[in-house]
C-alpha cells in the first residue's frame, strides 16, 4: 500500500490548486451553457454583474464584467432561461470555480415574449402607446406608402385586395423584412416617408402601411425593435401595421395608430369599396330629388289651400263696390260742402270790403280832407293797391286748396279701386274652380233623377196596374176578380177586367190572358 | 352660402354634408328659398364626390433612393 502510494506525486495545495486552474480553463476556455437565471439582483456598484445559472441538477456562480455588460443587447433578468456563451474559471483561494459571461442570448420564445414583455411595458410607461396618439385615417387616401418587401406575396395580396376595392396610387418603400438591418431600414423607411414635403417630386402618402407576412417570433423580432416602435409612434401619416398572422404580436401593434390582423386586411381598412361608395352617392341624390319634390308639392299644397281659404269672391266684391260707391257719394257731397263753405267765406268777406270801399272812405273824408287833398290822394292810391293784392292773395290760395283737395280724393279712389281689381285678379281660378264642382253635382243629380224615372222600368216590359180609381196594385188581395184595371205600359194604358186568382207569386199563369186590348176605349 | 370650398372638400365631408341637405330636405321645415340653395349646393357637392370616386389612379410604384438613404424618385413596380 504504502508502495503504492509512494509512486503517486504529492502535491502542494497550490500546486494542485494551479494544475486545476490550468485543466478547467483550457478544457473549458469557451463553452456555451443553458440554464435559468438565479439570484440576480442587477449589476454590482462595480458595474459587474453576479448571479448564479441553474437547472433542475445543478447551479454554477457567474459573473458579467462591467464593459461586456454595457454592450448586452439582453440585459440579464431573474428567472429567465438563457444560453450563456464564456469562459469557466477557478478561483484559487476559495477552491471554486464560475463562469465568466462574455455573451448572453434569451433562450426559447418564451424568453423573448418576456423580453419583448418588458421592452413594451417600458415603452408604454412613456406613453407612446396611448390611445391619444391615435390619429384617424384618411377615408379615401389619394396615395398609399408601403413598407415591405417589393417581392413576394405580401405586395402582390395588398396590391390585389386595394384593386378590388378601389384603385390606388401606391408607393412601396423596399425593405428587408427579416435579420440584422431588418429593424434599421423600416425605422429608415418611416421616417423617409415622412420626410416627403407636400407637393413634391415624389407624392407624400396619406397613410402608411408596414406590412410582412407570418414568421416565428424570431422573424418579426425587427418590428418589435425599439427604433421602429419610436418611428412609428412619431409617425406624422396614419400608420397601419400588418406584420405576420392574427395571432402574432409585434410592438409596432401597440404603436400604429390601426393594426390590421393580416396585410390583406390593412388593404381593406385603408380603403372603401369603390362601387358601395357609389351606390350610396346614387341613393342619397335621388333622395335629394325627391326630397325636394315633395317639398315643392308640400307648399303647392299649403297655397292651395290659402287660396281655398279666400273670402266668397261675389261677397268681396260686392263689399268692396258698395264702399267705393259710399266713398264716391262722400266725396261729392264733401266738395259740394267745401265750396258752399268757402262761398260763404267769400260772402262775408265782400260787405268787409264794401265797407272799406274807396267811395265811402271818400265820402267820409271828402269834408274833412278837402283842403289837403292833393297830398292825401297820392297816399290813398297806395293804400288802394295794397287791398288788391292782399284779396287776389286770397282768392289763389283757396282755388289751391280745392284743387289739392280734389287731387286727394281722386288718388284714394284709384288705390281703393287697384286693390279691389289686384285681389279680383288672384280670384277666377279658385272661382272657376267651383263652378265646376257645382255643375258636376248637377249632372250627377240629373242623371240619378233619370235613373229613378219609373217609366224606364216599363220600357223594359214591365207594366203598372191601378184600379179604376187610380190606386196602384201591388198585391192579388187588392184586385179580387171583376175588379177593372188599367194596365200602363211603355207606349201607353190597357183597360182589363180580374176574371180570376191565378194562384200566388210563383205559380203557373192562367192560360188565356184576361185583358183584352181596351186601350182606344179609353 | 358659397361653393368655392366643395372643389378641395375630401370625400368624407362631401359625402357628410350631403347627407345632413337630404336629410334636411325631407324634413321640409327649411324655407322654400334655402331648400333651392342647399338643393344645387346637394348637387355640386354629389358631383365632387362622384369626381372623387371615378379617380381611380392603379399607379404602383417602388421609391428609389438617393445616396443619403432618402427617397429620390420613384420607379414603376410589376408585383405579379
Amino acid at each position: 500500500m504504502a508502495d503504492l502510494l509512494a509512486n503517486i506525486e504529492e502535491l502542494s495545495v497550490t500546486g494542485l490548486s494551479g494544475a486545476l486552474k490550468r485543466t478547467v480553463e483550457e478544457r473549458f476556455g469557451h463553452v456555451r451553457v443553458r440554464g435559468e437565471i438565479t439570484g440576480y439582483r442587477g449589476p454590482h456598484s462595480s458595474g459587474h454583474a453576479y448571479f448564479s445559472l441553474k437547472d433542475e441538477g445543478a447551479k454554477i456562480d457567474a459573473v458579467i464584467w462591467k464593459g461586456v455588460f454595457a454592450r448586452l443587447k439582453f440585459k440579464p433578468q431573474e428567472g429567465l432561461q438563457v444560453v450563456a456563451t464564456g469562459k469557466v474559471t477557478t478561483y484559487a483561494g476559495k477552491s471554486s470555480y464560475q463562469l465568466i459571461i462574455e455573451a448572453l442570448e434569451p433562450q426559447g420564445e418564451g424568453a423573448l415574449m418576456l423580453v419583448l414583455e418588458e421592452r413594451r411595458r417600458r415603452l408604454a410607461a412613456e406613453g407612446l402607446f396611448d390611445t391619444a396618439r391615435k390619429r384617424p385615417l384618411p377615408f379615401l387616401p389619394q396615395v398609399i406608402g408601403v413598407i415591405t418587401s417589393p417581392t413576394g406575396a405580401v405586395i402582390r395580396d395588398i396590391i390585389h385586395r386595394l384593386g378590388e376595392r378601389f384603385a390606388r396610387h401606391v408607393l412601396v418603400w423596399p425593405v428587408r423584412v427579416q435579420g440584422e438591418t431588418c429593424a434599421a431600414e423600416v425605422a429608415a423607411a418611416i421616417e423617409g416617408f415622412n420626410a416627403l414635403p407636400h407637393g413634391g417630386p415624389v407624392p407624400r402618402p396619406d397613410v402608411l402601411i408596414v406590412a410582412r407576412g407570418g414568421g416565428s417570433l424570431e422573424d418579426l423580432a425587427g418590428f418589435s425593435e425599439e427604433s421602429v416602435v419610436r418611428a412609428a409612434a412619431a409617425s406624422q401619416i396614419p400608420l397601419i401595421s400588418a406584420v405576420g398572422h392574427e395571432t402574432d404580436t409585434t410592438l409596432i401593434d401597440f404603436a400604429a395608430d390601426l393594426r390590421a390582423p393580416t396585410p390583406t386586411a390593412a388593404a381593406e381598412k385603408v380603403v372603401p369599396v369603390r362601387l358601395d361608395q357609389l351606390a350610396l352617392l346614387r341613393g342619397l341624390d335621388q333622395r335629394r330629388l325627391h326630397g325636394m319634390t315633395r317639398f315643392r308639392q308640400q307648399a303647392r299644397v299649403a297655397l292651395r289651400a290659402l287660396v281655398r281659404a279666400m273670402p266668397d269672391a261675389d261677397r268681396m266684391m260686392a263689399e268692396r263696390r258698395q264702399r267705393l260707391d259710399r266713398n264716391g257719394e262722400r266725396l261729392r257731397a264733401g266738395l259740394k260742402d267745401k265750396a258752399s263753405r268757402l262761398r260763404v267765406g267769400l260772402g262775408r268777406l265782400s260787405p268787409r270790403l264794401a265797407g272799406q270801399s274807396p267811395r265811402v272812405r271818400l265820402a267820409l273824408a271828402k269834408a274833412r280832407v278837402d283842403a289837403i287833398r292833393q297830398r292825401s290822394a297820392r297816399a290813398f292810391g297806395e293804400a288802394q293797391m295794397r287791398r288788391r293784392t292782399k284779396i287776389d292773395g286770397l282768392e289763389k290760395s283757396l282755388a289751391k286748396a280745392l284743387a289739392a283737395r280734389l287731387a286727394l280724393e281722386r288718388e284714394r279712389q284709384l288705390a281703393a279701386r287697384r286693390r279691389w281689381l289686384q285681389q279680383a285678379g288672384r280670384l277666377p281660378r279658385a272661382f272657376s274652380e267651383r263652378q265646376l264642382v257645382h255643375k258636376r253635382k248637377l249632372q250627377g243629380l240629373a242623371a240619378l233623377l233619370n235613373s229613378l224615372d219609373h217609366r224606364n222600368v216599363l220600357g223594359r216590359g214591365f207594366a203598372l196596374v191601378r184600379r179604376a180609381d187610380g190606386t196602384l196594385v201591388s198585391k192579388i188581395a187588392a184586385a179580387p176578380p171583376g175588379t177593372l184595371l188599367s194596365i200602363e205600359m211603355a207606349d201607353g194604358q190597357i183597360a182589363a177586367r180580374v176574371e180570376r186568382e191565378a194562384g200566388k207569386a210563383g205559380a203557373t199563369p192562367a192560360p188565356e190572358a184576361a185583358a183584352k186590348p181596351q186601350g182606344q176605349l179609353f | 352660402m358659397a361653393d368655392e370650398d366643395i372643389a378641395k372638400m375630401p370625400f368624407e365631408q362631401a359625402m357628410a354634408e350631403l347627407e345632413k341637405i337630404v336629410a334636411d330636405l325631407e324634413k321640409g321645415q327649411v324655407p322654400l328659398e334655402q331648400s333651392i340653395v342647399i338643393f344645387e349646393r346637394g348637387e355640386k357637392l354629389k358631383a365632387r364626390c362622384e369626381a372623387l370616386l371615378n379617380q381611380a389612379d392603379a399607379r404602383i410604384e417602388k421609391i428609389t433612393m438617393g445616396a443619403d438613404g432618402k427617397a429620390k424618385g420613384a420607379t414603376p413596380l410589376d408585383v405579379d
